[in-house]
């Protein structure tokens, strides 16, 4: 009798306890879902407005154009007042080149669109999927404008590059990270009045420090080092990206809330 | 928020500080090489910076608040903190240059952690200026606070990691040796750690009483 109780007991005890697990599993399959669905609709919103921005671009082609202008003249104006440049000023002028025209790129990417269409987006895509698909297409803008500036700066200028896949890599780092940390700024300008000095006022001092190691790496590529000597301004680049694409991405909900 | 009524903390402030300033001329010190007596710098130049440090991150985590609850008050703490901060980054920058100026032999020799420095100065000017220029109270509090947590991350790189990796004169970078390796001897401990404390308590109190100066202003606004 006892016994048999006792069994009855713990026959209880077990089904309860699977019920309790199931449940677990039940909700942790149920926050998964949710957490997957959430991010295939931010996915899916992503795609949906870098689509969208290169196709307003590419309807106009104004910005592209403008910029790609900008960067071969200031080349050409540079070549026309030195000539000829020793391979430490090549380098600086390169990412001086750079600097302005990636300001000059992304500081239009949220001028561009009236208020009223913003408000539109506001209503209907999450903050974070916009700020994501700024910068995915400031990334790719800018690869192209730094594929286009590279070929003919080093078109008109000749100087000898040690190892130019590692001089072309730090190119397309620094194209990746000038995108990264000015998306987020420009937007800062844009909701305090659209203002281009702002712009530069507010990014320069956040900028030079990605500078200085961009810098530092494109010169030992140019200089031909060799490639492990790289690899901690590699990893500081890296780390500084992480970060910043991080902060924008917990900070943009409350830029966007005007 | 009760802290910063509280008085038992002034009181120790202004008490370490009157300590450091006797005890750091007064105690012995070890004798080094061109250093010689200069080390004593160590107790009023290092406890600047870390002052400064406290407060901008003050500043951040007020920023932080203020985004996710919206008080004023916690703009005025950011932005007071911040003010008080470059006080401490000014007097930093100069008693570093006058060491500098005995002991490298110049006041700015163009030094990787010099750099740093004048570029995080350019940082907070910034943020001083996207203040000046936004009108609206509510964006404005809201705008500065997003750039001051953008830029701050950025600004640790800048000073801490960027001068490790070149070559520098100050002390703990660039291969050489911190004071705390092997020259920071019981002594110095002695007054260096209640310095800090000291300053740290000194920073904040300032930055508290230039807080409880704009809520006061703001009230009286109010009134009229």
């Amino acid at each position: 009798m006892i016994i048999s109780l006792e069994v009855n007991q713990s026959k209880r005890r077990f089904k309860r306890r699977a019920e309790h697990a199931g449940k677990l599993q039940n909700v942790w399959k149920l926050a998964s879902e949710h957490v997957s669905l959430r991010l295939m609709n931010l996915i899916a919103q992503v795609k949906t407005l870098v689509k969208k921005e290169i196709v307003l671009e590419w309807r106009s082609k104004y910005a592209l154009n403008g910029i790609l202008l900008y960067v071969v003249s200031t080349i050409f104006v540079c070549y026309l007042s030195f000539r000829k440049i020793d391979p430490l000023t090549w380098n600086a002028l390169f990412w001086i080149i750079m600097l302005f025209a990636s300001i000059n790129a992304i500081s239009k990417s949220f001028v561009q669109e009236s208020r009223s269409r913003q408000l539109y987006y506001y209503s209907i895509v999450s903050p974070q999927a916009v700020i994501i698909s700024k910068i995915i297409y400031n990334v790719m803008l800018m690869l192209v404008l730094a594929v286009v500036a590279i070929s003919v700066y080093s078109l008109v200028f000749q100087n000898p590059l040690g190892d130019p896949l590692y001089y072309f890599l730090s190119v397309v780092i620094g194209s990746i990270s000038f995108s990264c940390v000015f998306t987020m700024i420009s937007g800062i300008a844009s909701r305090a009045g659209n203002n281009s000095t702002l712009m530069a006022i507010l990014s320069f001092p956040v900028i030079i420090p990605l500078l200085i190691v961009l810098i530092k790496l494109s010169k030992n590529a140019m200089d031909g080092l060799d490639r492990s000597v790289s690899y901690d301004e590699i990893g500081v680049l890296a780390a500084i990206n992480v970060i910043v694409v991080t902060v924008s991405l917990l900070l943009f909900p409350y830029l966007w809330r005007d | 928020m009760k802290f910063i009524y509280q008085t038992w903390w002034k009181v120790l402030a202004v008490l370490l500080v009157t300590y450091t300033f006797i005890a750091g001329l007064l105690l012995p010190v070890p004798a080094l090489p061109i250093i010689h007596e200069t080390i004593r710098n160590l107790y009023f130049h290092v406890p600047m910076w870390f002052s400064m440090c406290v407060l901008f991150g003050i500043s951040v985590w007020y920023s932080v608040k203020y985004l996710l609850k919206g008080d004023e008050n916690y703009d005025l703490i950011a932005v007071e903190s911040v003010n008080t901060g470059l006080l401490f980054y000014v007097l930093g920058l100069v008693t570093g240059m006058i060491w500098a100026k005995y002991t490298w032999g110049e006041a700015w020799s163009n030094d990787p952690k010099q750099n740093s420095a004048a570029i995080a100065f350019l940082v907070y000017c910034a943020y001083l200026v996207l203040r000046n220029s936004i009108e609206e109270e509510q964006k404005r509090a809201r705008l500065s606070a997003i750039y001051n947590i953008f830029a701050f991350p950025i600004m640790l790189v800048l000073i801490f990691i960027l001068p490790r990796m070149t070559d520098s004169l100050h002390p703990g970078n660039g291969g050489n040796p911190a004071f705390g390796r092997y020259d920071l001897d019981s002594y110095m401990r002695l007054v260096f750690y209640p310095a800090d404390l000291g300053w740290i308590f000194l920073g904040i109190w300032i930055a508290t009483l230039r807080f409880r100066m704009r809520v006061a202003e703001r009230k009286k606004l109010e009134e009229i």
